[in-house]
């Protein structure tokens, strides 16, 4: 199995697909749909419907205490079978099926040893890049709001 | 005698067409989309869901633009909806600690680490309306200044002072301790504070509004400072049992409020100050901000208070704060209660009967004593 030689050398376990369902439910259906257009599609077979649900969100008392019930949101899933026996799976907010479907697909093809690498670098990286660029700019515009307190100092006479 | 009566289906069937008409209004206007409301409604998508308890703008879009702005009609469109969809479990707890910030204060710390950052706010708004949005057209987009970010960490103002020891810690169960959910169990009483604050945080925030107002008139004082206020995106993990390990859903937008309140304090433990909390769905500052004054009201009983005020009763609280639930006692009065209202009848035309009967007797007995005199 080639190795994508941009992959995080400290992800262990699951982490490196922990990424990839991640990146792929951060990502917009279109971008997704654009994603997996440009890909060669593989030839498999669902072994879940792509399924929407509920997932009731957790939240802490006072933000470290026990765990409540904050309130539901929508999750649509979705479990695939490549023909080359790889099992890929979709988890992301919202109820586009057609994202789950198409996030599941991708997932499988990163699986396959021979298909990782252009996975990494045509779908994963420039998904991954624009959430970063987003939360960046988030960052700056909210960083420009930041007050700057300051005193004046009266003197003595 | 009880007689069915059926009808009004002809009538009902027009009622909602004229409705469906009258909801779309003057069609040489254009029809609002689901995204202009998501987008430039921010504010009422995020009570719709957190009101509807079910995070999904697009649908809070679309039930907004079905009740045709009605929030609470659309919240409740929500409720309903969400009981046609399975349940996939629960997700773990989400930590605000790691939030992309994009507003945070405390009024309680000026130079806190991070700091004090206004983000998108209508304080400090003069309150004017600005008619160059009512000109409207193809005017120029406005844009937001940027500064680099320098990603300093934004430690919870509690915890600061929990590193002192000058506040309550949070109380942590062991993971085995159920959590009580109100979508699964009808609430009864007397509620822990999971049940509490699940309710408060999917309460109508007029009421807790209210209430929260009502405990700094004197009904039941908490003394509250607003330690930390915080809006912005968290991520939702949650274990899939088929990967047999945890993913990330996305990223929904929170306020987090927490309140700093006088102290307690006991022979065996210091004084410290004592806490309140709101979370919820979106930016709905005053909602979360008046989940954490009556969730501190509401722990009277755990630090030794004198329930004295209505925002400390725990069940006058929370079996009114649900407004769908409201409004369906309320507005049931408007169906027909013909057969009731006759039994009324028949009852007060015979009490006024006997009224006028009694009086009779008393009038004509009167008569007579006076002839007899």
């Amino acid at each position: 199995m080639t190795e994508a030689t941009h992959l995080n050398p400290d992800e262990s376990g699951h982490a490196a697909r922990q990424r990839i369902i991640a990146t792929l439910a951060a990502a917009t259906p279109e971008a997704v749909a654009e994603k997996y257009q440009a890909i060669e599609t593989p030839d498999f077979e669902l072994v879940r419907q792509p399924e929407t649900g509920l997932v009731m969100v957790r939240g802490r008392m006072g933000g470290t205490g026990s765990p409540f019930n904050l309130g539901e949101v929508t999750v649509t899933r979705c479990v695939v079978r490549l023909a080359t026996g790889e099992t890929g799976s979709a988890y992301s907010l919202g109820r586009n099926k057609e994202k789950a479907l198409q996030s599941a697909v991708i997932d499988a093809l990163w699986q396959r040893g021979d298909a990782r690498d252009h996975i990494e670098t045509s779908v994963i990286a420039p998904l991954a890049a624009s959430q970063t660029e987003m939360r960046e700019t988030v960052r700056e515009e909210t960083e420009a709001t930041k007050v700057n307190f300051f005193t004046m100092v009266r003197g003595d006479n | 005698m009880y007689v069915a009566v059926k009808g009004g289906e002809k009538a009902i069937r027009n009622a909602h067409k004229l409705l469906a008409k009258r909801r779309r209004g003057d069609t040489s206007v254009p029809a609002l989309t689901l995204e202009q409301i998501a987008e430039q409604l921010a504010h009422s998508v995020a009570r719709v869901m957190g009101e509807g308890s079910l995070y999904d703008e697009t649908l809070a879009a679309l039930a907004i633009k079905q009740s045709r702005g009605d929030l609470i009609e659309a919240a409740f469109l929500m409720r309903a909806y969400r009981t046609t969809l399975p349940r996939f479990g629960y997700s773990q707890p989400i930590d605000t600690a790691t939030m992309l910030v994009e507003r945070r204060i405390s009024a309680t710390y000026k130079d806190l680490p991070g700091g004090q950052v206004l983000g998108p706010t209508f304080d400090y708004s003069h309150r004017l309306l600005d008619f160059a949005l009512a000109a409207e057209e193809g005017g120029a987009e406005p844009s937001a200044e940027m500064v680099p970010a320098l990603n300093e960490a934004m430690p919870r103002v509690t915890d600061l002072l929990g590193d002192e020891g000058l506040m309550e810690p949070d109380q942590v169960t062991d993971e085995e301790t159920p959590v009580g959910d109100l979508t699964r169990d009808p609430l009864s009483f007397p509620a822990d504070r999971d049940l509490r604050l699940q309710n408060l945080a999917r309460g109508d925030e007029g009421f807790l509004l209210a209430l929260a107002y009502s405990t700094q008139r004197g009904y039941g004082r908490t003394h509250p400072f607003a330690g930390e206020i915080r809006y912005g995106e968290v991520e939702v993990e949650f274990f899939a049992e088929e990967l047999g390990f945890e993913v990330t859903l996305g990223s929904i937008k929170v306020t987090e409020c927490q309140m700093v309140n006088q102290f307690k304090g006991s022979a065996k433990a210091a004084p410290t100050f004592t806490r309140g909390y709101g979370l919820v769905f979106g930016q709905v500052e005053r909602k979360a901000m008046s989940m954490a004054m009556v969730d501190r009201s509401l722990r009277w009983q755990e630090l030794g208070e004198e329930p004295v005020a209505p925002a400390q009763d725990v069940e006058f609280v929370l079996s009114h704060s649900d407004n769908i639930q409201a409004t369906g006692f309320v507005e049931h009065l408007k169906l027909p209660h013909y057969v009731d209202f006759q039994a009324e009848l028949d009852l007060v035309r015979r009490m006024r009967a006997e009224w006028f009967e009694k009086r009779r007797q008393e009038e004509t007995g009167d008569a007579a004593r006076e002839a007899a005199e």
